[in-house]
Protein backbone atom coordinates (compact mmCIF):
# COMPACT_ATOMS: atom_id res chain seq x y z
CA UNK A 1 0.00 0.00 0.00
CA UNK A 2 2.64 2.43 1.48
CA UNK A 3 4.75 1.50 -1.54
CA UNK A 4 2.06 1.87 -4.38
CA UNK A 5 1.30 5.35 -2.84
CA UNK A 6 5.06 5.89 -3.58
CA UNK A 7 4.81 4.77 -6.94
CA UNK A 8 1.80 7.07 -7.36
CA UNK A 9 4.15 10.04 -5.82
CA UNK A 10 7.11 9.74 -8.10
CA UNK A 11 5.15 9.42 -11.44
CA UNK A 12 5.98 12.58 -13.41
CA UNK A 13 3.34 15.40 -12.81
CA UNK A 14 2.45 15.86 -15.98
CA UNK A 15 0.83 12.11 -16.00
CA UNK A 16 -3.41 11.91 -16.34
CA UNK A 17 -2.86 9.30 -13.59
CA UNK A 18 -0.92 11.66 -11.22
CA UNK A 19 -3.17 15.02 -12.24
CA UNK A 20 -6.32 13.31 -11.29
CA UNK A 21 -4.94 10.97 -8.14
CA UNK A 22 -3.94 14.25 -6.93
CA UNK A 23 -6.94 16.01 -7.50
CA UNK A 24 -8.93 13.12 -6.03
CA UNK A 25 -6.74 13.08 -2.89
CA UNK A 26 -6.70 16.73 -2.52
CA UNK A 27 -10.52 17.02 -2.50
CA UNK A 28 -11.24 14.06 -0.49
CA UNK A 29 -8.82 14.84 1.98
CA UNK A 30 -10.12 18.71 2.12
CA UNK A 31 -13.79 16.86 2.34
CA UNK A 32 -13.35 14.93 5.11
CA UNK A 33 -11.53 17.93 6.81
CA UNK A 34 -14.63 20.50 6.08
CA UNK A 35 -17.28 17.53 7.44
CA UNK A 36 -15.31 16.94 10.46
CA UNK A 37 -15.21 20.15 11.53
CA UNK A 38 -18.77 21.05 10.50
CA UNK A 39 -19.87 18.05 12.46
CA UNK A 40 -18.17 18.66 15.68
CA UNK A 41 -18.83 22.46 16.08
CA UNK A 42 -22.48 21.62 14.91
CA UNK A 43 -23.93 21.28 18.38
CA UNK A 44 -22.05 24.39 19.19
CA UNK A 45 -23.14 26.90 16.66
CA UNK A 46 -27.03 25.52 17.26
CA UNK A 47 -26.52 26.30 20.67
CA UNK A 48 -25.58 29.98 19.76
CA UNK A 49 -28.24 30.39 17.34
CA UNK A 50 -30.67 29.63 20.04
CA UNK A 51 -28.72 32.30 22.46
CA UNK A 52 -28.86 34.74 19.66
CA UNK A 53 -32.62 34.39 19.34
CA UNK A 54 -33.37 34.32 23.09
CA UNK A 55 -31.33 37.55 23.22
CA UNK A 56 -33.61 38.89 20.47
CA UNK A 57 -36.76 37.90 22.65
CA UNK A 58 -35.57 39.50 25.30
CA UNK A 59 -34.37 42.52 23.64
CA UNK A 60 -37.43 42.93 22.32
CA UNK A 61 -38.95 42.62 24.66
CA UNK A 62 -37.60 45.14 26.80
CA UNK A 63 -38.26 47.59 23.65
CA UNK A 64 -41.92 47.75 24.53
CA UNK A 65 -42.95 50.50 26.47
CA UNK A 66 -44.16 49.18 30.04
CA UNK A 67 -43.32 45.42 29.30
CA UNK A 68 -40.06 44.89 31.05
CA UNK A 69 -42.24 45.86 34.46
CA UNK A 70 -44.70 42.94 33.63
CA UNK A 71 -42.02 40.53 33.39
CA UNK A 72 -40.38 40.62 36.65
CA UNK A 73 -43.82 39.77 37.96
CA UNK A 74 -45.35 36.96 36.34
CA UNK A 75 -42.95 36.54 33.10
CA UNK A 76 -44.02 35.18 30.07
CA UNK A 77 -45.87 32.74 29.19
CA UNK A 78 -45.02 29.97 26.68
CA UNK A 79 -47.97 28.32 25.04
CA UNK A 80 -48.95 25.94 22.31
CA UNK A 81 -51.75 27.13 20.15
CA UNK A 82 -53.61 24.22 17.60
CA UNK A 83 -53.61 26.50 14.81
CA UNK A 84 -56.90 24.52 13.06
CA UNK A 85 -58.97 24.98 16.34
CA UNK A 86 -57.65 28.36 17.19
CA UNK A 87 -56.95 27.13 20.28
CA UNK A 88 -54.53 26.52 23.65
CA UNK A 89 -53.05 23.01 22.70
CA UNK A 90 -52.21 20.35 25.61
CA UNK A 91 -48.55 20.21 24.33
CA UNK A 92 -46.06 20.40 26.60
CA UNK A 93 -44.54 23.37 25.06
CA UNK A 94 -40.50 23.32 27.08
CA UNK A 95 -39.06 20.49 24.05
CA UNK A 96 -41.57 21.95 20.95
CA UNK A 97 -39.83 21.99 18.36
CA UNK A 98 -41.57 24.02 15.64
CA UNK A 99 -39.08 23.57 12.99
CA UNK A 100 -39.03 19.52 13.06
CA UNK A 101 -43.08 20.01 13.43
CA UNK A 102 -43.55 21.87 10.72
CA UNK A 103 -40.86 19.18 8.35
CA UNK A 104 -42.76 16.18 9.73
CA UNK A 105 -45.82 15.29 7.66
CA UNK A 106 -47.84 13.88 10.70
CA UNK A 107 -47.57 17.16 12.65
CA UNK A 108 -47.47 19.73 9.44
CA UNK A 109 -50.38 19.95 6.50
CA UNK A 110 -49.24 21.13 2.96
CA UNK A 111 -50.87 24.15 1.85
CA UNK A 112 -52.19 24.54 -1.29
CA UNK A 113 -50.51 27.32 -3.70
CA UNK A 114 -53.25 30.08 -3.65
CA UNK A 115 -53.25 29.94 0.09
CA UNK A 116 -49.47 29.84 0.58
CA UNK A 117 -48.61 33.52 0.96
CA UNK A 118 -45.04 33.33 2.59
CA UNK A 119 -44.20 30.11 0.29
CA UNK A 120 -43.58 28.09 3.44
CA UNK A 121 -45.16 25.23 1.37
CA UNK A 122 -46.11 23.06 4.62
CA UNK A 123 -47.19 24.79 7.74
CA UNK A 124 -47.07 23.29 11.23
CA UNK A 125 -50.63 22.24 12.91
CA UNK A 126 -48.83 23.08 16.51
CA UNK A 127 -47.01 26.69 17.04
CA UNK A 128 -45.43 27.75 20.16
CA UNK A 129 -46.94 32.15 21.12
CA UNK A 130 -45.97 33.67 24.14
CA UNK A 131 -47.99 36.25 25.87
CA UNK A 132 -47.48 38.67 28.72
CA UNK A 133 -50.73 38.94 30.95
CA UNK A 134 -51.22 41.69 33.65
CA UNK A 135 -54.42 40.15 35.31
CA UNK A 136 -56.61 38.37 33.18
CA UNK A 137 -55.99 41.55 30.70
CA UNK A 138 -53.53 40.59 27.85
CA UNK A 139 -50.46 42.92 27.11
CA UNK A 140 -48.40 41.30 24.67
CA UNK A 141 -48.99 38.60 22.62
CA UNK A 142 -45.60 37.97 20.30
CA UNK A 143 -46.12 35.33 17.65
CA UNK A 144 -43.50 33.79 15.49
CA UNK A 145 -43.51 33.96 11.35
CA UNK A 146 -41.40 33.33 9.02
CA UNK A 147 -42.01 32.93 4.96
CA UNK A 148 -39.64 33.64 1.59
CA UNK A 149 -37.95 36.77 1.22
CA UNK A 150 -35.59 37.45 -1.56
CA UNK A 151 -33.13 34.32 -1.51
CA UNK A 152 -34.07 32.85 1.99
CA UNK A 153 -36.46 32.17 4.50
CA UNK A 154 -37.13 34.94 7.04
CA UNK A 155 -37.89 34.31 10.27
CA UNK A 156 -39.63 37.07 12.93
CA UNK A 157 -41.30 37.41 16.13
CA UNK A 158 -44.27 39.82 15.68
CA UNK A 159 -44.96 41.59 19.17
CA UNK A 160 -48.67 42.84 18.97
CA UNK A 161 -50.37 44.96 21.82
CA UNK A 162 -53.27 43.81 24.01
CA UNK A 163 -55.69 45.38 21.40
CA UNK A 164 -54.66 42.22 19.34
CA UNK A 165 -54.08 44.53 16.45
CA UNK A 166 -51.34 47.07 16.98
CA UNK A 167 -47.84 46.13 16.24
CA UNK A 168 -45.16 46.59 19.19
CA UNK A 169 -42.34 45.22 17.44
CA UNK A 170 -41.59 42.79 14.88
CA UNK A 171 -37.75 41.65 14.80
CA UNK A 172 -36.17 39.06 12.60
CA UNK A 173 -34.11 36.81 14.09
CA UNK A 174 -33.11 34.60 11.25
CA UNK A 175 -32.41 35.71 7.56
CA UNK A 176 -29.85 34.94 4.44
CA UNK A 177 -30.67 37.92 2.36
CA UNK A 178 -28.67 39.80 0.41
CA UNK A 179 -26.18 41.42 2.46
CA UNK A 180 -25.83 45.31 2.38
CA UNK A 181 -29.27 44.91 0.95
CA UNK A 182 -32.50 42.65 2.26
CA UNK A 183 -30.39 42.20 5.18
CA UNK A 184 -31.09 45.84 6.45
CA UNK A 185 -34.30 43.42 8.17
CA UNK A 186 -32.84 43.36 11.11
CA UNK A 187 -31.80 46.71 11.35
CA UNK A 188 -33.50 49.19 13.90
CA UNK A 189 -34.34 51.80 10.87
CA UNK A 190 -36.48 48.57 9.35
CA UNK A 191 -37.88 47.79 12.74
CA UNK A 192 -39.16 50.75 13.60
CA UNK A 193 -40.89 50.98 10.89
CA UNK A 194 -43.23 48.46 12.13
CA UNK A 195 -43.64 49.68 15.61
CA UNK A 196 -46.97 51.50 16.53
CA UNK A 197 -48.76 49.93 12.62
CA UNK A 198 -51.80 48.46 13.11
CA UNK A 199 -52.76 45.74 11.20
CA UNK A 200 -56.57 45.14 10.99
CA UNK A 201 -59.30 47.79 9.85
CA UNK A 202 -62.06 45.87 11.14
CA UNK A 203 -61.84 42.08 9.85
CA UNK A 204 -59.26 42.96 6.86
CA UNK A 205 -55.64 42.63 7.15
CA UNK A 206 -54.39 45.98 5.45
CA UNK A 207 -50.95 46.37 6.17
CA UNK A 208 -48.92 46.98 3.92
CA UNK A 209 -45.20 48.36 3.26
CA UNK A 210 -44.95 51.19 0.58
CA UNK A 211 -41.53 53.89 -0.06
CA UNK A 212 -42.54 57.08 2.21
CA UNK A 213 -44.84 55.50 4.18
CA UNK A 214 -47.59 57.57 6.42
CA UNK A 215 -50.85 55.98 7.21
CA UNK A 216 -51.27 53.73 10.41
CA UNK A 217 -51.25 50.38 8.31
CA UNK A 218 -48.01 51.28 6.38
CA UNK A 219 -44.06 50.14 6.96
CA UNK A 220 -41.08 51.81 5.60
CA UNK A 221 -39.74 50.05 2.66
CA UNK A 222 -36.07 49.14 2.54
CA UNK A 223 -34.99 51.06 -0.08
CA UNK A 224 -33.13 48.61 -2.58
CA UNK A 225 -34.87 45.57 -1.21
CA UNK A 226 -38.43 45.59 -1.79
CA UNK A 227 -38.88 41.85 -2.52
CA UNK A 228 -37.46 41.50 1.26
CA UNK A 229 -39.39 44.06 2.43
CA UNK A 230 -43.26 42.57 0.52
CA UNK A 231 -41.69 39.22 1.89
CA UNK A 232 -42.13 40.54 5.77
CA UNK A 233 -45.65 41.63 4.86
CA UNK A 234 -46.77 38.37 2.68
CA UNK A 235 -45.56 36.63 5.62
CA UNK A 236 -47.77 38.91 8.01
CA UNK A 237 -50.85 38.30 5.96
CA UNK A 238 -50.60 34.75 6.00
CA UNK A 239 -49.86 34.33 9.67
CA UNK A 240 -52.16 36.20 11.00
CA UNK A 241 -55.02 34.79 8.09
CA UNK A 242 -57.38 31.74 8.01
CA UNK A 243 -54.43 29.33 7.49
CA UNK A 244 -52.13 31.02 10.23
CA UNK A 245 -52.81 32.61 13.86
CA UNK A 246 -56.30 33.46 12.46
CA UNK A 247 -58.79 31.44 14.04
CA UNK A 248 -56.77 31.84 17.29
CA UNK A 249 -57.14 35.39 17.14
CA UNK A 250 -60.60 35.37 16.63
CA UNK A 251 -61.09 32.85 20.19
CA UNK A 252 -58.70 35.35 21.81
CA UNK A 253 -60.93 38.89 21.13
CA UNK A 254 -64.29 36.56 22.10
CA UNK A 255 -62.28 35.21 24.95
CA UNK A 256 -62.94 31.62 23.73
CA UNK A 257 -59.10 30.70 23.30
CA UNK A 258 -58.56 28.22 26.33
CA UNK A 259 -56.58 30.26 27.94
CA UNK B 1 13.73 39.60 7.47
CA UNK B 2 12.84 41.86 4.48
CA UNK B 3 10.35 39.13 3.13
CA UNK B 4 8.16 39.68 6.28
CA UNK B 5 8.64 43.44 6.17
CA UNK B 6 8.15 44.16 2.59
CA UNK B 7 4.83 43.80 2.29
CA UNK B 8 4.16 46.47 5.42
CA UNK B 9 4.44 49.15 2.81
CA UNK B 10 7.16 48.62 0.05
CA UNK B 11 4.74 45.87 -1.28
CA UNK B 12 1.89 46.55 0.45
CA UNK B 13 -0.86 43.91 -1.30
CA UNK B 14 -3.68 46.94 -0.65
CA UNK B 15 -2.04 49.92 -1.40
CA UNK B 16 0.56 49.15 -3.73
CA UNK B 17 -0.31 46.12 -5.78
CA UNK B 18 -4.56 47.09 -4.95
CA UNK B 19 -5.67 43.62 -4.08
CA UNK B 20 -8.36 42.60 -1.90
CA UNK B 21 -10.43 45.38 -2.30
CA UNK B 22 -13.86 44.40 -1.96
CA UNK B 23 -13.65 42.76 1.76
CA UNK B 24 -11.05 45.83 2.62
CA UNK B 25 -13.80 48.54 2.07
CA UNK B 26 -16.71 45.73 3.30
CA UNK B 27 -15.80 45.27 6.66
CA UNK B 28 -13.80 48.50 7.79
CA UNK B 29 -16.82 50.72 9.13
CA UNK B 30 -15.50 49.56 12.87
CA UNK B 31 -12.22 48.45 14.12
CA UNK B 32 -13.77 45.39 15.87
CA UNK B 33 -14.70 43.39 12.21
CA UNK B 34 -11.39 44.48 10.73
CA UNK B 35 -9.60 43.07 13.53
CA UNK B 36 -11.41 39.75 13.26
CA UNK B 37 -11.53 39.71 9.45
CA UNK B 38 -7.46 40.85 9.49
CA UNK B 39 -6.89 37.68 11.74
CA UNK B 40 -8.76 35.81 9.77
CA UNK B 41 -7.05 36.24 6.43
CA UNK B 42 -3.53 36.07 7.70
CA UNK B 43 -4.20 32.80 9.47
CA UNK B 44 -6.15 31.34 6.00
CA UNK B 45 -3.36 32.98 3.85
CA UNK B 46 -0.24 32.07 6.45
CA UNK B 47 -1.22 27.86 6.33
CA UNK B 48 -2.67 27.95 2.71
CA UNK B 49 1.02 29.21 1.33
CA UNK B 50 2.65 26.30 4.44
CA UNK B 51 0.70 23.62 2.65
CA UNK B 52 0.76 24.34 -0.62
CA UNK B 53 4.42 25.12 -0.19
CA UNK B 54 4.92 21.65 1.16
CA UNK B 55 2.54 20.01 -1.46
CA UNK B 56 4.15 22.24 -4.42
CA UNK B 57 6.07 19.25 -6.05
CA UNK B 58 3.35 17.00 -6.36
CA UNK B 59 0.89 19.28 -7.63
CA UNK B 60 0.26 18.95 -11.14
CA UNK B 61 1.00 22.13 -13.31
CA UNK B 62 -2.42 21.69 -15.30
CA UNK B 63 -4.56 21.62 -12.39
CA UNK B 64 -2.50 23.91 -9.99
CA UNK B 65 -4.72 26.90 -9.64
CA UNK B 66 -7.83 24.42 -8.63
CA UNK B 67 -6.14 22.42 -6.22
CA UNK B 68 -4.84 25.59 -4.70
CA UNK B 69 -8.23 27.00 -4.37
CA UNK B 70 -9.38 23.64 -2.68
CA UNK B 71 -7.16 24.29 -0.38
CA UNK B 72 -7.71 27.89 0.64
CA UNK B 73 -11.79 27.09 0.18
CA UNK B 74 -11.26 24.41 3.01
CA UNK B 75 -9.04 26.66 5.03
CA UNK B 76 -11.65 29.70 4.75
CA UNK B 77 -14.63 27.15 5.77
CA UNK B 78 -13.01 26.14 8.67
CA UNK B 79 -12.63 29.62 9.99
CA UNK B 80 -16.09 30.52 8.91
CA UNK B 81 -17.18 27.45 11.36
CA UNK B 82 -15.07 28.63 14.10
CA UNK B 83 -15.90 31.60 14.27
CA UNK B 84 -19.86 30.82 13.96
CA UNK B 85 -18.65 28.47 17.17
CA UNK B 86 -16.63 30.20 19.12
CA UNK B 87 -17.48 34.01 18.28
CA UNK B 88 -21.31 34.01 16.99
CA UNK B 89 -21.84 37.91 17.18
CA UNK B 90 -18.66 38.61 15.31
CA UNK B 91 -19.48 36.20 12.36
CA UNK B 92 -22.86 37.44 12.23
CA UNK B 93 -21.54 41.00 11.80
CA UNK B 94 -18.92 39.72 8.66
CA UNK B 95 -21.49 38.11 6.89
CA UNK B 96 -20.45 36.72 3.75
CA UNK B 97 -16.91 38.18 3.90
CA UNK B 98 -15.29 35.50 5.89
CA UNK B 99 -16.63 32.96 3.22
CA UNK B 100 -15.10 35.40 0.63
CA UNK B 101 -11.56 35.20 1.41
CA UNK B 102 -11.24 32.40 -0.72
CA UNK B 103 -12.04 34.73 -3.86
CA UNK B 104 -9.22 37.07 -2.20
CA UNK B 105 -6.87 38.07 -4.55
CA UNK B 106 -4.01 38.35 -2.24
CA UNK B 107 -4.05 34.41 -0.93
CA UNK B 108 -4.29 33.01 -4.48
CA UNK B 109 -1.90 35.48 -5.60
CA UNK B 110 0.49 35.11 -2.72
CA UNK B 111 0.18 30.84 -3.49
CA UNK B 112 0.44 30.91 -6.84
CA UNK B 113 3.55 33.86 -7.44
CA UNK B 114 5.26 32.15 -4.62
CA UNK B 115 4.43 29.32 -2.21
CA UNK B 116 4.40 27.15 -5.79
CA UNK B 117 8.00 28.04 -6.22
CA UNK B 118 9.83 27.77 -2.50
CA UNK B 119 10.04 25.56 0.61
CA UNK B 120 7.83 26.01 3.11
CA UNK B 121 9.41 28.29 5.77
CA UNK B 122 9.86 30.80 3.44
CA UNK B 123 6.23 31.26 1.92
CA UNK B 124 4.60 31.09 5.28
CA UNK B 125 6.65 33.79 6.14
CA UNK B 126 5.99 35.80 3.21
CA UNK B 127 2.15 34.99 2.83
CA UNK B 128 2.38 36.11 6.92
CA UNK B 129 4.07 39.71 5.84
CA UNK B 130 1.20 39.65 2.89
CA UNK B 131 -1.46 39.05 6.10
CA UNK B 132 -0.12 41.72 8.05
CA UNK B 133 0.37 44.07 4.81
CA UNK B 134 -3.46 43.61 4.58
CA UNK B 135 -4.20 43.62 8.50
CA UNK B 136 -2.38 47.54 8.40
CA UNK B 137 -4.24 48.72 5.59
CA UNK B 138 -7.31 47.48 7.34
CA UNK B 139 -6.81 48.87 10.33
CA UNK B 140 -5.96 52.10 9.42
CA UNK B 141 -8.62 52.79 7.32
CA UNK B 142 -11.38 51.10 9.86
CA UNK B 143 -9.60 53.64 12.22
CA UNK B 144 -10.28 56.46 10.28
CA UNK B 145 -13.79 55.17 9.59
CA UNK B 146 -14.96 53.94 12.51
CA UNK B 147 -13.31 57.04 14.87
CA UNK B 148 -15.21 59.89 12.21
CA UNK B 149 -18.08 58.06 11.53
CA UNK B 150 -18.86 57.05 15.07
CA UNK B 151 -16.88 58.83 17.39
CA UNK B 152 -15.55 55.64 18.74
CA UNK B 153 -12.84 52.97 18.61
CA UNK B 154 -13.43 48.98 18.86
CA UNK B 155 -17.12 50.31 20.25
CA UNK B 156 -15.69 52.33 22.96
CA UNK B 157 -16.98 56.05 22.55
CA UNK B 158 -14.27 58.73 22.04
CA UNK B 159 -15.92 61.69 20.90
CA UNK B 160 -18.91 62.30 22.54
CA UNK B 161 -21.54 62.72 19.69
CA UNK B 162 -23.85 65.46 20.00
CA UNK B 163 -27.05 62.55 20.51
CA UNK B 164 -25.31 61.83 23.88
CA UNK B 165 -24.89 65.69 25.01
CA UNK B 166 -21.61 66.05 22.81
CA UNK B 167 -20.13 68.58 20.19
CA UNK B 168 -18.96 66.00 17.65
CA UNK B 169 -21.81 65.79 14.75
CA UNK B 170 -20.77 61.83 13.22
CA UNK B 171 -19.92 61.95 9.37
CA UNK B 172 -22.45 59.29 8.04
CA UNK B 173 -20.61 58.85 4.91
CA UNK B 174 -17.65 57.18 6.69
CA UNK B 175 -19.81 54.80 7.55
CA UNK B 176 -20.92 54.17 3.77
CA UNK B 177 -18.85 52.44 1.15
CA UNK B 178 -18.27 55.48 -0.94
CA UNK B 179 -15.83 56.70 1.51
CA UNK B 180 -13.70 53.18 2.20
CA UNK B 181 -12.71 54.14 -1.25
CA UNK B 182 -12.26 57.87 -0.48
CA UNK B 183 -9.76 56.99 2.66
CA UNK B 184 -7.84 54.41 0.29
CA UNK B 185 -7.36 56.41 -2.58
CA UNK B 186 -6.03 58.98 0.02
CA UNK B 187 -3.82 56.63 1.46
CA UNK B 188 -2.33 55.28 -1.92
CA UNK B 189 -1.96 58.87 -2.94
CA UNK B 190 0.17 59.71 -0.07
CA UNK B 191 2.27 56.08 0.29
CA UNK B 192 3.52 57.12 -3.16
CA UNK B 193 4.11 60.63 -2.67
CA UNK B 194 6.39 59.23 0.41
CA UNK B 195 7.72 56.52 -1.56
CA UNK B 196 8.09 58.18 -4.74
CA UNK B 197 9.46 55.01 -6.89
CA UNK B 198 5.85 53.43 -6.22
CA UNK B 199 4.60 55.63 -8.59
CA UNK B 200 4.19 54.50 -11.95
CA UNK B 201 5.10 56.06 -14.72
CA UNK B 202 1.75 57.74 -17.11
CA UNK B 203 0.69 54.80 -19.56
CA UNK B 204 0.67 57.66 -22.43
CA UNK B 205 1.85 61.41 -22.19
CA UNK B 206 -0.99 64.13 -21.65
CA UNK B 207 -1.72 65.91 -24.93
CA UNK B 208 0.78 69.60 -25.28
CA UNK B 209 -1.69 72.41 -24.77
CA UNK B 210 -0.53 73.69 -28.23
CA UNK B 211 -2.03 71.15 -30.35
CA UNK B 212 -4.75 70.69 -28.62
CA UNK B 213 -5.60 74.72 -29.30
CA UNK B 214 -5.43 73.92 -32.88
CA UNK B 215 -7.19 70.87 -33.10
Amino acid sequence: MAKAFQRFLARPNSDPVKSIGMAALVAAICALIVAGTAVTLRPLIEENRLAARAGQMAAMLESVPGISDLLDGGGIETLIVDLATGRISQTDPTDFDQTAAAADPDRSTALPPAADLAAISRRENESLIWLVREGDEIRLLVLPVRGAGYQSTIRAYLALEGDLNTVAAFTVYEQGETPGLGSRVTEAEFRNGWTGRRIFEGDVILIDTVSGASGDFEVEMISGASVTSYGTIDMVHFWLGPDGFGPFMDNLRKGEAGL
Amino acid sequence: MKQLTDPLIDKNPVAVHILGICSALAVTTSMATALTMSVALTVVVTLAAGLISALRSHIPNQIRIIVQLTIIATLVILADLLLQGFAHDMSQRLTVFVSLIATNCIVLGRTEAYAMHNPPLPSMIDALGNGLGYSLVLMSVAFIRELFGAGSLFGIQILITQAQGGWFVPLRLMLLAPSAFIILGLLVWALRSWRGRLAEKPDFAPRDTGSEASS
